[in-house]
C-alpha cells in the first residue's frame, strides 16, 4: 500500500458535498419537536391544568374553618397530627425496609446457591401488588382469622391480631417496600467495583472492615435513594390503609374523607397538594442520589 | 468457620423475609381453592369460589383487560414518538420534559384523580364512561413507556443510524418507520409489559374515578374484601395473581433482552 | 528498605468452575529482591498466577505457595503482607489521597506519629507531596496510579504485586511512569511480580521475564535471553518481530539455501526454518549480498523504516533499515544475514549462555 491518501467514500463524502450543514440538522429538529406534541398536549390538558386548578383551589376557604385550606392545615391540630402520623410511619418503614432488605439483598447479591433465583423471585414479585392486595394479605396474616390469630388461638387460647392497628399498617407498608429495596440493593451490589474490596483486603482489612470502609460507602447512595422512594410510596399509599379499614389518621385517608364524605373540596385539594409536594421532593432527592427507577405507587 | 456461621445466619434471615413475603400469598391462594377456610385443606379443593368470582366480577376483569390494552395502544402511539423527540432534543429540555411527564407518578394517585375530578367531573358523559379512568391510567403509565423506549433508543445509537439512512436518501417518515421503530422494538416491548402490568394493578387513581358501572379488577377486589367471604376475596386475588405473575416474569425476561443490547 | 522474601510456587494450577483451565501445574521461583515480569497475551494465565501469589485465588489441590520458607497457601490475602497495585487503581472514592495511602497503616493500628511519618516518606517517593487532602476524583490518571503505588508501598509489604498498572494510561504517560516505577523498585529492593502484556514494559522493568502462553510458562529468563535466544517459536514471535526463512536444501559445505539466496550458519545444520530479527538484517551492496529480493512495501516509522522484501518465499522478509534511504516500489535490494544473527529455538546460539527453560 502506498503512502498516498485515498478519497473518502460513501456517507462521508456525501455529507461533505452537501451544503448548509446546519440546515441539515434543522430538518431533523422540527419533526422531533412535533413528535413530542401529542404527549405534551395530553399531559397539559389532563394533568398540568387540572393540577394547577387544584393548587388554586387549596387556597380557597375550608368548609369548617372559613379560612384558606392551606392555612387551616398549618393551624389546626387534627391536620398537623395527620401530617405527623403519615411522615412518621413513612420514615420508620423506610428505615426498617432498608435495613432488612439491605441485609437480605446484599446476601443474595454476593452468594450463589441452589434455589437462589427462587428466593429472589419470591422477594421481588410483590412489586406489582396494588395496595389493596397488600392490605388483604396483612389481614391474612394478622386479622381475625389470620395466621397469627389461629396460631395463638391454638397455643394460648386467645386471638392475637395486629392487622387493624398501627402495626398492621406498618406491616403492610413494609410488605410493599421490601421488594423495592431488594431490587435496588442487588443491582447496586452487582455494580460495586470488586477491585476496591480486593485492595482493602490486600492492605490487611478483615471482612468487617471491608464492609464498613468500602461496601457500605459504595452502596450508600443507592440505599438512600431507595429509602427516599420507600418514603414517597408510603406517604402516598392509599389502598393498603383503605383495605385495613384503619381508623388511624393519615393524609391519604383524610383526603378521601374530605372529598367523599364532607365534600370539602378545598381541604381535599390542599391536602393533596401538600402530600404531592412532599412526595415529589422525596423522589427528586432520590433521583439526585442515584439514577433511580420509580416503582409503582401502592 | 466464622464465614460458615455468617452465611448460615444471613441465609436464615433471608429465608425469614421470604417467608414473610410468601406465606400470606400462599394462604390466600389456598383459601381461594378450599371449600371452607376455617376447616382448611381437609374440606377439600374446589373451584366454586373461582366460579362465584367470575359470576360476580367478570365485568371488572374484562374492563381491566380492556383498559390495559387501550392504555397500551395510546401509550405506544404517543409515547414512542415522544421518546424519539426526547432523544433528539437538547439535553436540558429533554430532562425537564421527562421530569414533567413523571409528575403523575411522583405525586400520589389520589391527587391526580382529584385534579381530574375537579376539572372534568362536570362533564357527565365523560365522567361516567371508562374513558375517564383510561385518562388516569395513561397519565400514570406514559412515563414508563417513554423511559423504556428512550433507554433502548439511546443504547442503539440511533442518531448515527439515522444519519446513515439520511445519507442514503431516506426522508423523515421513512427513517422513523424503517430505522427508528425497528431498532427500538425491545424497548417498546419492555414498556408495553410495564404499562399493562401497571394498568391492571392500578388502584389509587382508579378508586376515585370509578363509578358502579365502571369497576376495574382492583376496585372489585376492594369491594370483595369488604363485603364478601374470605374465600371469595381469596379466589379473586388468585385470579389477579394469575394475570399478573406471568406479566412480571415476562418483564424480567424482556429486561434481559434490553440489557443484551 | 523492607525485608523481602523469595516466592516459590509448586505445582500450582487453576481450573475455573466453567471448565476453563487458566493455569497448568506451574513451578516458579522468584528470588528475594528480584522483579519478575509475567508477560503474555490475554488468557495466558499471568493474572491468575499473580492472584494465586497474592492470595485472592487459591491454587487447585496439590498446589503450594511459599514466601521464603513459610507456606502461605492457606492464608487469605489480608494475612499475607503483600502490597498490590491494580489496573484501575482501586482507590477508595470516599477517602482523600492521604486517607487512601494511610488505610493499610490504620488497619495495622500504627501510632499516629508513625503513620504521618510514613505518609510523608511515601508521598515524597512517588512525587505527590502536598496532595494529601485532595479528593480522588480530582486527580489525573497518572496521579491516581501514583496514589495506588504509594498505598501499596506504605505498608512495607514483603512482596509487591502489580496487575497491569499502566494499561489504562496513554502512551507518553506510560513511558514516564514505567521509568519511575523501575527506579522505585530498585530503590525499595522488595520482591516484585509484575504482570503486563506490553513487551517494552517487560524488558524495561524485569530482572527476569516469564513469557506465558495458554496457562504455561513458555520461557523464563533475562530480557536479553528472551529476546536473543527465544526457546520456542511462540516466544520468538511474541517478542519483537521475527522472520522465518524456509530452508530449501542444505548444501554439502553447510550452506543453507533459502528463497532469494544462501545463508551460512554452521550452528544450524539440519533445521528446516531459520529465524532472524528485522533489525539484524543489513542492506548491503550487491557484492556482499546473502539474499536478494524486491521491495514491495516500505513503512515509515519515524526513526526507522520497515521494508517488506519479497524473496520468493511464502511471506515477505521484514527488514528494519535507516529511514533516510528511500526505496522505490519493486526496487531490487541486497541483504546480508551473518551467521550470528540467525537462530533457531532448538539450537543454542554460539558465544552466549544457555537459556533457561521451565515448563516449556
Amino acid at each position: 500500500m502506498t503512502a498516498a491518501s485515498r478519497q473518502p467514500s460513501g456517507a462521508a463524502s456525501y455529507l461533505r458535498q452537501r451544503p448548509g450543514g446546519s440546515g441539515h440538522a434543522l430538518r431533523l429538529y422540527l419533526p422531533a419537536l412535533l413528535t413530542l406534541l401529542p404527549a405534551l398536549v395530553i399531559f397539559c390538558a389532563f394533568w398540568l391544568l387540572p393540577f394547577s386548578r387544584l393548587i388554586v383551589m387549596g387556597a380557597e376557604a375550608d368548609r369548617s374553618s372559613g379560612i384558606s385550606a392551606y392555612l387551616t392545615i398549618l393551624t389546626h391540630r387534627q391536620y398537623l397530627i395527620s401530617l405527623a402520623n403519615t411522615i412518621g410511619i413513612s420514615l420508620i418503614v423506610s428505615f426498617t425496609a432498608v435495613a432488612i432488605a439491605g441485609i437480605a439483598g446484599f446476601f443474595l447479591a454476593r452468594h450463589h446457591f441452589f434455589g437462589k433465583s427462587v428466593l429472589v423471585a419470591i422477594l421481588t414479585f410483590p412489586l406489582a401488588f396494588p395496595g389493596v392486595v397488600v392490605g388483604f394479605l396483612v389481614i391474612m396474616l394478622g386479622g381475625r382469622q389470620g395466621a397469627l390469630a389461629q396460631t395463638s388461638l391454638w397455643l394460648f387460647g386467645e386471638r392475637w391480631m395486629f392487622a387493624y392497628s398501627l402495626a398492621g399498617l406498618f406491616i403492610g407498608y413494609l410488605y410493599f417496600s421490601i421488594p423495592r429495596v431488594i431490587t435496588t440493593v442487588m443491582a447496586a451490589c452487582d455494580n460495586l467495583d470488586r477491585s476496591l474490596e480486593e485492595a482493602a483486603r490486600s492492605l490487611g482489612a478483615n471482612t468487617w472492615q471491608v464492609t464498613k470502609d468500602v461496601i457500605v460507602p459504595g452502596i450508600a447512595p443507592a440505599l438512600l435513594s431507595t429509602g427516599a422512594i420507600c418514603f414517597a410510596t408510603s406517604m402516598g399509599a392509599f389502598g393498603t390503609a383503605f383495605t385495613l379499614g384503619t381508623r388511624l389518621s393519615i393524609l391519604p385517608l383524610n383526603i378521601y374523607g374530605e372529598f367523599t364524605n364532607y365534600a370539602n373540596f378545598a381541604m381535599a385539594a390542599a391536602l393533596s397538594v401538600v402530600l404531592g409536594v412532599i412526595t415529589w421532593l422525596a423522589l427528586s432527592l432520590a433521583s439526585r442520589l442515584a439514577g433511580g427507577n420509580l416503582g409503582a405507587s401502592a | 468457620m466464622k464465614s460458615r456461621l455468617r452465611f448460615t445466619l444471613q441465609l436464615s434471615f433471608t429465608l425469614l423475609v421470604c417467608l414473610f413475603m410468601i406465606v400470606p400469598v400462599a394462604m390466600s391462594v389456598v383459601a381461594g381453592l378450599t371449600e371452607n377456610y376455617f376447616l382448611g385443606l381437609e374440606s377439600g379443593l374446589t373451584l366454586r369460589w373461582v366460579n362465584e368470582v367470575w359470576q360476580l366480577y367478570a365485568d371488572t376483569i374484562l374492563l381491566s383487560i380492556q383498559l390495559a390494552l387501550a392504555c397500551l395502544l395510546i401509550t405506544v402511539v404517543i409515547g414512542v414518538p415522544a421518546a424519539y423527540g426526547l432523544l433528539r432534543s437538547r439535553r436540558r429540555w429533554a430532562n425537564a420534559i421527562e421530569e414533567l411527564l413523571l409528575l403523575p407518578v411522583a405525586v400520589p394517585g389520589l391527587a391526580t384523580a382529584l385534579a381530574l375530578l375537579l376539572a372534568y367531573g362536570s362533564y357527565r358523559e365523560f365522567r361516567s364512561s371508562w374513558l375517564f379512568i383510561l385518562v388516569g391510567h395513561v397519565l400514570f403509565t406514559l412515563p414508563f413507556m417513554v423511559r423504556a423506549v428512550l433507554a433502548v433508543m439511546q443504547t442503539a445509537k440511533l442518531p448515527q443510524l439515522e444519519e446513515a439512512a439520511a445519507s442514503l436518501g431516506a426522508n423523515f417518515r421513512q427513517r422513523f418507520f424503517g430505522v427508528v421503530i425497528p431498532n427500538s422494538m425491545s424497548g417498546i416491548l419492555a414498556g408495553a409489559l410495564m404499562v399493562v402490568t401497571l394498568s391492571i394493578g392500578e388502584f389509587n387513581i382508579t378508586w376515585m374515578l370509578h363509578t358502579p358501572l365502571t369497576k376495574t379488577l382492583p376496585v372489585g377486589l376492594a369491594d370483595s374484601y369488604a363485603s364478601m367471604r374470605l374465600e371469595v376475596g381469596s379466589a379473586y386475588t388468585l385470579i389477579f395473581l394469575v394475570m399478573v405473575v406471568p406479566l412480571l416474569v415476562a418483564i424480567q425476561w424482556a429486561g434481559k433482552l434490553t440489557r443484551r443490547h | 528498605m523492607s525485608s523481602s522474601v523469595s516466592i516459590t510456587l509448586t505445582q500450582c494450577s487453576r481450573t475455573f468452575a466453567g471448565g476453563n483451565t487458566a493455569l497448568q501445574p506451574l513451578d516458579l521461583h522468584v528470588e528475594a529482591g528480584e522483579t519478575l515480569v509475567l508477560l503474555g497475551p490475554s488468557g495466558c494465565g499471568k493474572t491468575t498466577t499473580l492472584r494465586i501469589i497474592s492470595g485472592l485465588e487459591s491454587p487447585d489441590k496439590g498446589g503450594r505457595v511459599q514466601f521464603g520458607k513459610r507456606d502461605v497457601t492457606a492464608l487469605p490475602i489480608e494475612k499475607r503482607d503483600v502490597g498490590m497495585v491494580f489496573q484501575n487503581y482501586a482507590l477508595f472514592p470516599n477517602m482523600s489521597v492521604a486517607d487512601n495511602i494511610a488505610y493499610g497503616l490504620k488497619i495495622q493500628r500504627l501510632p499516629r506519629a508513625e503513620i504521618e511519618q510514613r505518609l510523608d516518606d511515601v508521598m515524597r517517593m512517588v512525587d505527590l507531596q502536598g496532595f494529601g487532602e485532595r479528593r480522588i476524583d480530582a486527580l489525573s490518571g497518572g496521579q491516581r496510579q501514583r496514589v495506588a503505588l504509594a498505598r501499596a508501598i506504605a505498608v512495607r509489604p514483603k512482596v509487591l504485586l502489580f496487575d497491569e498498572p499502566l494499561a489504562a494510561l496513554d502512551a507518553k504517560l506510560r513511558d514516564r511512569l514505567r521509568i519511575e516505577i523501575g527506579q522505585l523498585l530498585r530503590e525499595l529492593g522488595t520482591t516484585a511480580v509484575y504482570v503486563t502484556h506490553d513487551q517494552d514494559e517487560a524488558m524495561a522493568l524485569g530482572d527476569r521475564i516469564a513469557v506465558m502462553q495458554a496457562g504455561r510458562i513458555a520461557q523464563l529468563g533475562s530480557p536479553q535471553e528472551i529476546y536473543h535466544q527465544p526457546a520456542n517459536a511462540f516466544v520468538a514471535d511474541f517478542i519483537g518481530a521475527v522472520n522465518c526463512l524456509e530452508v530449501i536444501t542444505t548444501r554439502a559445505d553447510g550452506g543453507l539455501a533459502v528463497h532469494g539466496g544462501e545463508l551460512v550458519a554452521p550452528h544450524l545444520t539440519g533445521v528446516s526454518t531459520v529465524y532472524c530479527r528485522p533489525e539484524d538484517i543489513q542492506v548491503v551492496p550487491a557484492a556482499q549480498a546473502d539474499i536478494r529480493g524486491k521491495v514491495v512495501q516500505s513503512i515509515f516509522l519515524g526513526q526507522t523504516q520497515r521494508l517488506m522484501v519479497d524473496t520468493g518465499g511464502a511471506a515477505p522478509l521484514q527488514v528494519e533499515a535507516s529511514s533516510r534511504q528511500r526505496y522505490s516500489h519493486d526496487a531490487i535490494i541486497s541483504l546480508a544475514l551473518p551467521a550470528h544473527v540467525l537462530f533457531h529455538p532448538d539450537r543454542p546460539t554460539p558465544s552466549v549462555r544457555t537459556q533457561e527453560v521451565v515448563n516449556g
